[in-house]
């Protein structure tokens, strides 16, 4: 296991490697220019040159990328263009409240998701079932930035329970567990959370659904065995699949809050990374970028190993 | 039960903690900016108008000020750290300014005109120890005329210009001044200068949390007494997205915002908020080509594309809150002048100059035009341009669009019409700033500065032009240099350089709690007025 395991930390440098390439060339090859974020319009071409220069952006491309995987090698993300902060700590910063955000959301759709499917799995084909489905095609189709407007509308404008923006009334360096602070969490999170609970709910379904008519089963009725008993067999061989499904759902969550995060001014990765596409703040975009993919990357591969670990049928070599 | 007591307990504490969120907003102004960050906070602001508006003319002052307490007529220059500022009767380059006595930075140091020199160093001269990058960038293009400078003595100060330049002291109004002491005392470190700012305005910043809050207190010791701030504290947070600022200010979390969508005015003041705005130096119009082969060349189509545009008709697309164009500047500008050409709604006079001209609904005239679907004080892009198109395919001027993302938008007004990058588009829809006789008139016409050499986008050129321009800046007695700009904006209108169609009027949306609030005819506020009832 401890081989597999360093064996995969080791594919993620290529992997690494790889988006750090693709998201360099991406951003270079979208129109706009960095120094519009940081200069006035009547700026001068040679104050605009003598900017550029500053900023290394007179380089070759090639060059560029090489100071910029260098700096990188060596624990240096840069500094952003538009506002001259250390990339790092702007995106650490801004990712771990997307993981506080993405993490609320998963512990609310988590649950729900898989009890709704075991729901619907066990009564396949009945108005439960129908119920069921309905709710997660909702849930998937339902554009959720649409939703988060309108939650905001009735929980925020109308009634008044909850705060519409921000992460705390003092910002996010000021979080901690207290009602002051979590009720800044409650309507993002539970907007986040109405696609994966669709997802995790059909997923769980299908399985349980699939599971329940498998011979294994009506040979453990044959032994006797409780029904709760046959569930809890039934769950434990769902699981391993049903992870797998969680684990890239927490993937999307942390990258693709950029809707969400915009609607509730959430100072997060997707808020972050929106506003260094407008700017064109390509050290911030990178630094982003690669952050988030390693955190795909990672996700997997913990969900791998916890697969493994779960169900000792998925060998590992 | 035990359990239940004490969630009942959480309950009424979050409850009575809620409350106290309320009442302690009294005296406290929370400010939804159009921003996504906080501007730069260590003298020499980002973010254009809204970053001087909060963090430049809040903490900081310039040698040179706008007047900012008046709603019923236009700003003018006042004294600032410069208490009187003049130029030399032989030579018309030396510009002596007097410094105001007694004045300290935040952190208690004492500003001089030595203060003065090492802040013009900091943005002009990169081999000072001080030199910012950032800083310069936001600077720099701002003082063109400015050759050197030096401190005669403590409260004197000397400029030279490049040239003689009468427009200096609008120039000198953009540049702020940080504290040398502060950035000595925090290791010569801009960084943690932005953290830990001084400069000599009304307030100070107290905390602090890049892209999400600042937070600005009095400056108790401000010079002057009449802008010493009412409130205890002003809050600025960034909301880029205008549903989120409306839903912000519409569940109370703050009591401005800048800005308010059109079409959510309705609820905000059907709910009790007012919304505040006026004139103020702002163009929405379009920059057309002078290229040779440009349909533009010709005065008759020019003014006939003027004259299709129902400007009036669009304030209801606007919910109302616009000026429609009379001529390049607002109506209310003291240089507007006495046009002849009266920028109004005719149709069929725009026809037949367009008859003149060779074409006609059915030989339509066909012009590209560039345009954004959004960007900063573009207001609606989309739906305003799409009135135009219009109303000019109405008299005979077929457009078709070019759309642009407002980041690349920005590189094409820096490249102009010539660049091959505009894709022979014969037109941009631009918006700015046209506070200062530089940003408002020179730099749209003016010969040298023909793209990419500065802003004048359609490559125009004309020696009667030049010249107006060379006496606005070799003019130095100020009503002189106001009849001077009257003169040269009443051409700019008589020959319809451009299509000039609306000015914004600053709205901001106001929690009726807000009181106090004077709003200036310009793009900088004073908020030292302001209280919260």
């Amino acid at each position: 296991m401890f081989s597999y395991f360093l064996r995969r930390v080791i594919l993620m440098l290529p992997v690494a490697f790889g988006v750090s390439v693709i998201c360099f060339l991406l951003v270079q090859i979208a129109p706009g220019d960095p120094l519009t974020a940081i200069m006035p319009v009547d700026a001068t071409a040679d104050e605009q040159a003598a900017m550029r220069a500053i900023y290394g952006l007179d380089k070759p491309l090639p060059v560029q990328y090489a100071i910029w995987i260098g700096n990188l090698a060596q624990g240096d993300m840069g500094k952003s263009i538009a506002t001259g902060r250390p990339v790092a700590g702007e995106v650490f910063g801004a990712v771990q409240n997307s993981l506080l955000l993405a993490a609320s959301a998963a512990v609310i759709a988590f649950p729900i998701g898989i009890f709704l499917g075991f729901l619907a799995g066990y009564f396949r084909d009945t108005l439960l079932d129908r119920a069921v489905t309905a709710i997660s095609i909702a849930g998937v189709s339902v554009p959720n930035y649409w939703l988060g407007i309108v939650l905001v509308i009735i929980f925020s404008v109308n009634l008044g329970w909850l705060p519409s923006m921000g992460a705390g009334p003092g910002g996010s360096q000021d979080w901690s567990w207290d009602w002051l602070h979590i009720r800044h969490l409650v309507l993002p999170a539970v907007t986040l959370a109405v696609v994966p609970i669709g997802i995790v709910a059909r997923t769980v379904r299908a399985l349980a659904g699939d599971l329940l008519t498998q011979d294994f089963v009506l040979a453990l009725y044959a032994k006797g065995m409780s029904r709760g008993d046959v569930l809890r067999h039934v769950a434990r061989n769902a699981a391993a699949t049903a992870l797998s499904v969680m684990g890239l759902q927490l993937g999307y969550l942390l990258g693709g809050s950029i809707l969400i995060e915009t609607v509730f001014n959430w100072p997060g990765s997707g808020f972050l990374l929106s506003n260094a596409i407008f700017q064109r703040d390509l050290p911030l975009l990178q630094g982003t970028i690669l952050v988030l993919a390693l955190f795909f990357v990672g996700m997997n591969l913990i969900v791998d190993v916890a697969q493994a670990a779960i169900d000792p049928r998925i060998k590992r070599s | 039960m035990r359990h239940f007591k004490e969630g009942i307990a959480a309950l009424l504490l979050a409850a009575s903690l809620t409350c106290a969120q309320g009442a302690a907003a009294q005296g406290t102004l929370r400010i939804g900016m159009t921003a996504s960050d906080i501007p730069l906070t260590t003298g020499q602001t980002d973010q254009g108008g809204e970053g001087m508006r909060f963090m430049g003319y809040t903490v900081y002052d310039s040698l040179i000020e706008w007047d900012l307490t008046s709603a019923d007529k236009p700003s003018v220059l006042i004294p600032g750290l410069a208490t009187e500022w003049s130029v030399d009767a032989e030579d018309k380059t030396k510009w002596t300014l007097k410094l105001r006595e007694g004045v300290t930075f935040h952190d208690g140091s004492p500003f001089t005109a030595a203060d003065a020199v090492w802040n013009f160093d900091k943005l002009l001269v990169d081999t000072s120890e001080q030199y910012d990058s950032r800083q310069a960038a936001q600077g720099k293009s701002r003082i063109p005329a400015v050759a050197s400078y030096s401190a005669v003595d403590d409260y004197t100060l000397e400029i030279i210009t490049k040239t003689p330049d009468a427009t200096l002291p609008y120039q000198l109004a953009w540049i702020l001044m940080s504290s040398k002491a502060n950035w000595e005392a925090l290791d010569k470190d801009w960084e943690k200068v932005a953290n830990t700012p001084s400069g000599t305005g009304p307030w100070k910043l107290e905390a602090f949390v890049p892209r999400e809050r600042a937070e600005l207190v009095p400056n108790e010791a401000y010079w002057d007494e009449t802008r010493i701030p009412k409130l205890d504290k002003m809050v600025l947070i960034p909301l880029p997205e205008p549903n989120a600022r409306a839903a912000a200010l519409l569940s109370g979390q703050v009591d401005w915002i800048e800005a308010p969508a059109p079409d959510t005015i309705p609820a905000m003041t059907g709910n009790g908020f007012t919304i505040s705005s006026n004139a103020y130096p702002h163009n929405w119009t379009w920059h057309l080509s002078r290229l040779e082969g440009s349909p533009w060349n010709d005065i008759r189509v020019r003014k006939a594309a003027n004259l299709a545009i129902d400007r009036e008709g669009m304030g209801a697309l606007l919910g109302g809150l616009m000026v429609p164009a009379k001529g390049f500047l607002p109506p209310s500008s003291q240089w507007f002048g006495e046009p002849t050409f009266e920028v109004k709604y005719d149709p069929e006079a725009a026809k037949a100059l367009l008859a003149e001209a060779g074409y006609s609904v059915e030989n339509p005239l066909k012009v590209k035009a560039l345009i954004s679907p959004s960007g900063s004080g573009q207001m609606l892009p989309l739906p305003m341009n799409e009135y135009l198109q219009q109303s000019l395919a109405e008299v005979g001027i077929e457009v078709e669009f070019m759309v642009v993302e407002w980041n690349q938008m920005i590189n094409l007004w820096r490249a102009g019409a010539a660049d091959a990058a505009v894709e022979g588009a014969m037109s941009i829809n631009f918006t700015y700033f046209i506070q200062d006789p530089f940003t408002g008139l020179i730099r749209h016409l003016s010969c040298d500065l023909i793209a990419p050499n500065g802003t004048n986008w359609g490559h125009y050129c004309d020696p009667e032009m030049q010249a107006l321009f060379d006496e606005i800046k070799t003019t130095f007695d100020p009503e002189e240099q106001d009849k001077v700009l009257r003169k040269t904006h009443e051409k700019y209108v008589d020959d319809a350089l451009f299509l000039m169609v609306t000015h914004d009027v600053a709205p901001r949306a106001l929690s009726p709690k807000v009181k106090g609030f004077v709003q200036a005819q310009n793009w900088y506020q004073n908020f030292s007025s302001i209280t919260m009832e």
